[in-house]
């Protein structure tokens, strides 16, 4: 499909196991979790609600402690990462509202820069260009003054990504972009995710229950599934019969031609 | 990014407004003394009458800067704990900070006199109501520091500072029906809050505590900012969490406890001077809010002041009571006028 000829691995996991630790046991939510994404590739991780799609992004994203495993971001442990460094690495679009929604759109976006500038936050001219760049990449151009409870879900969600997106790093996260929009701006929000990381070789990584979506604009696809973890391209994981097995067969059916679910009558 | 410069002028101008105030605040009082003399009476120069000067430079002087040095620290708590609670209702007595400061010196006050076989009649003094209102709201701090560890929930540390208050007003309520009524008088009295009976070692004093919270802050504005995200966007910044929240809550202690300790509980500058700063500055980077609150608070403490010395008669009004007159229909307008508060 697409011609990437730099296979550089930017994000690799191994025997993955992820949960809570408490001070009497630890919870562990999902194991045995594998996988290995390329530069500038757009993936995405489904699986039925409560599987651990979100703890496995917050894992990665540093946000909590793996359990066990091994997670290397250009061949590096993740445990070898400063705060900053890790900062100039990864960023994340969480599910979690934002503290204050009277930031302007510019000043939350500027925000994205905090891992480069001085003590007080001083943006350079660099950081200036780069603002610029998101909100130009983003579309966000006419929105730039407004405050943040003036925006609908779906600009918030894009002000969101440029912020991520002026953070500069070589993966983004985010937790399901799409969740709370229409139809039109779920698509709106994954093209652009895919322009992205086309474009920019940024490798970028989200949670959805959109699995139809996902499919057709997604390279890779790491399905949840209780006991075992299914990773690869959409239609390699057709041909694999993968999807069948996320739902009960009673509920759902998955259709390999039109790659969408038909309901049970 | 491009409103620096509107920022800039508006803070000068904020600024030229607290000298304007200063000045106001001190050619205004009980005794009337016309505007000339008082100016001649800060610059040094001479006066017709030697009490003018002594006026001036022992009592109103003091009292204004006691006033601006009030006022700007409870702002600037007002606005730290208001972004570090993500919560626009949060003020210095909110966190508990100040009910401690009160349990301190109600025990101090009326504590004594329940047990005063074991204590001298004499020892409640300026000094050591000071010293009791600094342990009273330290304590609470030391909770609150160890209670925040424990819970990360920012919510369950603000319901928890109220719990503080409610405690307090009941041991104090406990304590005032024991006491006598010159001691209950005297606790009422300190309730009231001052900014006129500093000394200026007193002064000094409060200075520092207060210089030490302004530094705190401003190593903290970068934090501060990234916590206007939530904290869990705030450690993917690179920001470390525990120990940004803990500059700023210690900040926090040292403006909100170090002030009450010396002036008495004080309403409503530290929630409403934040939201009033907010209307001029449109802006939620704490590299222009910090200045901008600490300046619009030692006016409007000023301002509070002037009113409660009621000029030129020999009354004054417990200038805790004029902040909440002033205070509380700023914050119902704000309400009001923008339907939600937000910070």
């Amino acid at each position: 499909m697409n011609k990437k000829i730099t296979t550089h691995t930017a994000l690799k996991v191994e025997n993955l196991s992820i949960g809570y630790f408490s001070k009497k046991n630890t919870t562990v939510i999902a194991d045995g979790i594998n996988f290995k994404l390329q530069q500038g590739e757009l993936a995405a991780i489904i699986g039925v609600n409560g599987i651990g799609k979100s703890t496995l992004l917050r894992t990665l994203g540093n946000v909590q402690a793996k359990l066990s495993g091994s997670i290397q971001l250009d061949g590096k442990g993740l445990k070898s990462y400063t705060p900053i460094e890790m900062a100039s690495t990864i960023s994340v679009v969480l599910t979690e509202p934002l503290a204050s929604k009277n930031l302007t759109v510019v000043e939350l976006i500027a925000l994205g820069r905090q891992p480069y500038t001085n003590w007080i936050g001083k943006l350079s001219e660099t950081d200036k260009t780069k603002i610029q760049e998101a909100i130009s990449m983003v579309g966000l151009q006419s929105l730039k003054n407004k405050k943040c409870y003036e925006l609908s879900d779906g600009q918030l969600q894009r002000v969101m990504i440029a912020r991520a997106l002026a953070q500069d790093t070589s993966i983004i996260l985010l937790d399901e972009p799409t969740s709370h929009l229409d139809l039109h701006h779920k698509v709106q929000i994954l093209k652009l995710l895919k322009q992205i990381a086309h474009k920019t070789s940024k490798t970028i990584l989200v949670t959805s229950h959109e699995i139809e979506m996902t499919i057709q604009l997604c390279d890779k696809i790491l399905i949840m599934n209780k006991g075992s973890h299914e990773f690869g391209e959409p239609c390699e994981l057709i041909q694999k019969k993968s999807f069948e097995r996320l739902f009960p067969s009673d509920t759902v059916a998955f259709d390999p031609k039109t790659g969408s679910f038909k309901i049970k009558k | 990014m491009e409103n620096t410069a509107k920022y800039k002028v508006s803070l000068l101008l904020l600024i030229l407004a607290l000298v304007i105030c200063f000045v106001l605040n001190i050619s205004l009082g009980s005794v009337s003394i016309p505007f000339k003399g008082t100016l001649n009476a800060i610059l040094g120069r001479g006066v017709a009458h030697d009490s003018w000067e002594y006026i001036v430079w022992n009592y109103r002087i003091p009292k204004a800067f006691t006033a601006i040095l009030v006022g700007s620290g409870l702002a600037l708590s007002g606005l730290l704990m208001q972004t570090l609670f993500r919560n626009p209702l949060a003020g210095p007595f909110v966190l508990g900070i100040s009910s401690g400061a009160s349990l301190g010196a109600a025990l101090l006050i009326m504590g004594s006199a329940l047990i005063s076989s074991l204590f001298s009649y004499g020892m409640v003094n300026d000094v050591s109501l000071a010293v009791a209102a600094s342990i009273g709201s330290f304590s609470v701090l030391l909770v609150v520091v160890v209670v925040s560890y424990r819970i990360k929930d920012t919510m369950a540390l603000l319901i928890i500072g109220l719990m503080f208050g409610s405690m307090t007003a009941a041991i104090v309520s406990v304590l005032s029906y024991f006491t006598d009524a010159e001691k209950l008088q005297q606790y009422i009295y300190w309730s009231f809050g001052s900014v006129g009976n500093l000394s200026w070692s007193q002064l000094l004093l409060l200075l520092i505590i207060i210089l030490i919270g302004i530094v705190l802050s401003i190593i903290s504005i970068k934090p501060l900012n990234a916590f206007l995200l939530g904290e869990n966007y705030a450690q993917s910044l690179g920001v470390n969490l525990k120990r940004s929240r803990y500059k700023i809550i210690i900040a926090t202690g040292l403006l909100a406890g170090g002030i009450t300790a010396f002036a008495g509980p004080i309403a409503f500058i530290g929630l409403a001077v934040p939201h009033l700063t907010r209307q001029i500055f449109n802006t939620t980077d704490h590299k222009v809010l910090v200045p901008a609150v600490l300046v619009y608070g030692a006016i409007l403490m000023l301002i509070c002041d002037t009113i409660a010395q009621l000029p030129t008669s020999a009354n004054v009004l417990p200038i805790n009571a004029i902040t909440s007159i002033v205070g509380a229909p700023v914050v119902i307008w704000l309400l009001v006028r923008k339907k939600k508060m937000i910070f």
